[in-house]
């Protein structure tokens, strides 16, 4: 067994690009509190590497060839993508473990066909879990992708066979590795609606997350989840591929929908990994 | 097809700093390049955001774009709002109006 964390975390330009138009400061801080404390946990599980399963947002990939899922082996990846002062997060190279993600990829692809890329910039999707998780970009990283833009979508049960293909990877490498998830919920970013948030559909996917019930996480249509939880609820696949990497239930450790001005529900959590 | 080039106009420019320069200095030549329509174009030389969302351009895309003709963040998402309010639905991708263009934030309600 050699995956050694598994959680999840928010991400969203606003939670370091708008930090200081937020009104309700102590919710921010006490989130932020919240991922200083999963930085500390997954340092005490002392990885040699930290897998980030993202939803990528044009950085890399667009439509003349968009891979459901993708994996970054490349020695080293560099971002942010968009202008630094605008996330303020300065530009900076992470580096990647070019040998240890052709490995995870080969033992992935025994049972899910996954794209694999040499070369990646990094967006406000790693960027912003990045700046809290390793601040001093010293903790090797490899980037997953799961297309969460726009139809056609991986399905969820594909998602799940993904995760599950992780887990098996990690378990044929010594290497000590941890694995976060990064999405949004329900959110409708970069859109009028920008800022509204479906708590109710958030935290009823959390309780599935935290029940470890996979049947129910993967009865979400894509055309309901679009409905109730907007174009940026397609991300739960990024949660439920950690899930699946995990195989345990959810801790959760943060939630509130109370930083609109984030444009995303933030959610901060760790899985019992099994 | 066209929303398609129109987003990959976007996606080119908000990468490219050679392309940022020639949107600066020689736009309809870089959009000769692409294979759009004349509202696209105009859109696209006016920087009209509302009406590029109404067009159906991703946001992931567009707000990297207003971000580069400098237009602050609430006044991004009403530029979106009053684009609606002048064109109509948005008419392709991934987009339709799932509201009404409210505002959902305190921090902007009270600026």
């Amino acid at each position: 067994m050699s995956l050694v964390y598994a959680g999840v975390l928010s991400h969203a330009p606003g939670i370091t690009g708008r930090a200081d138009l937020v009104r309700d400061v102590s919710i921010r801080n006490e989130f932020y509190e919240k991922l200083d404390r999963q930085r500390k946990e997954i340092e005490e599980m002392q990885p040699d590497v930290l897998v980030v399963v993202a939803a990528e947002h044009f950085a890399n990939f667009f439509m003349n060839n968009m891979p459901a899922f993708c994996v970054g082996i490349g020695e080293e990846h560099a971002g942010p993508i968009e202008d630094p002062e605008w996330l303020k997060i300065p530009y900076t190279t992470v580096p990647g473990n070019a040998d240890l993600g052709n490995r995870l990829c080969t033992e992935i692809m025994k049972s899910v066909d996954v794209a694999y890329a040499e070369e990646w910039k990094l967006d406000h999707g790693i960027m912003v879990p990045l700046h809290f998780l390793t601040p001093r970009y010293d903790l090797p990283v490899i980037p997953v992708n799961i297309n969460c833009q726009g139809p056609p979508l991986a399905p969820l049960h594909r998602v799940w066979a993904f995760g599950q293909a992780l887990k098996r990877a990690c378990g044929t490498v010594p290497e000590r590795v941890a694995v976060v998830g990064t999405g949004g919920i329900s959110h409708w970013p970069a859109t009028p609606d920008s800022g509204k948030i479906n708590a109710e559909w958030d935290v009823e996917f959390l309780d599935r997350l935290r029940r470890a019930d996979k049947k129910a996480l993967l009865s979400y249509t894509d055309e309901a989840t679009y409905r109730e939880a907007g174009q940026g609820g397609f991300e739960i696949r990024t949660f439920i591929a950690a899930a699946a990497a995990a195989g345990g239930p959810l801790n959760l450790q943060f939630y509130t929908a109370k930083l609109p001005i984030f444009a995303v529900g933030c959610t901060v959590g760790r899985f019992e990994i099994l | 097809m066209s929303l398609y080039q129109l987003q990959k106009f976007l996606y080119v420019l908000n990468r490219d700093q050679a392309s940022q320069r020639r949107y600066r200095d020689e736009i309809h030549e870089l959009l000769n390049d692409f294979d759009l329509t004349d509202e696209e174009r105009q859109a696209l030389v006016e920087g009209d955001i509302g009406l590029l969302y109404v067009l159906g351009v991703n946001g992931q895309i567009l707000m990297h774009f207003a971000a580069f003709l400098g237009i602050e963040w609430f006044d991004y998402l009403e530029l979106m709002r009053e684009g609606i309010r002048k064109h109509g639905p948005v008419r392709a991708g991934v987009y339709a109006m799932t509201g009404g263009g409210e505002r959902f934030t305190q921090e902007e309600k009270t600026r």
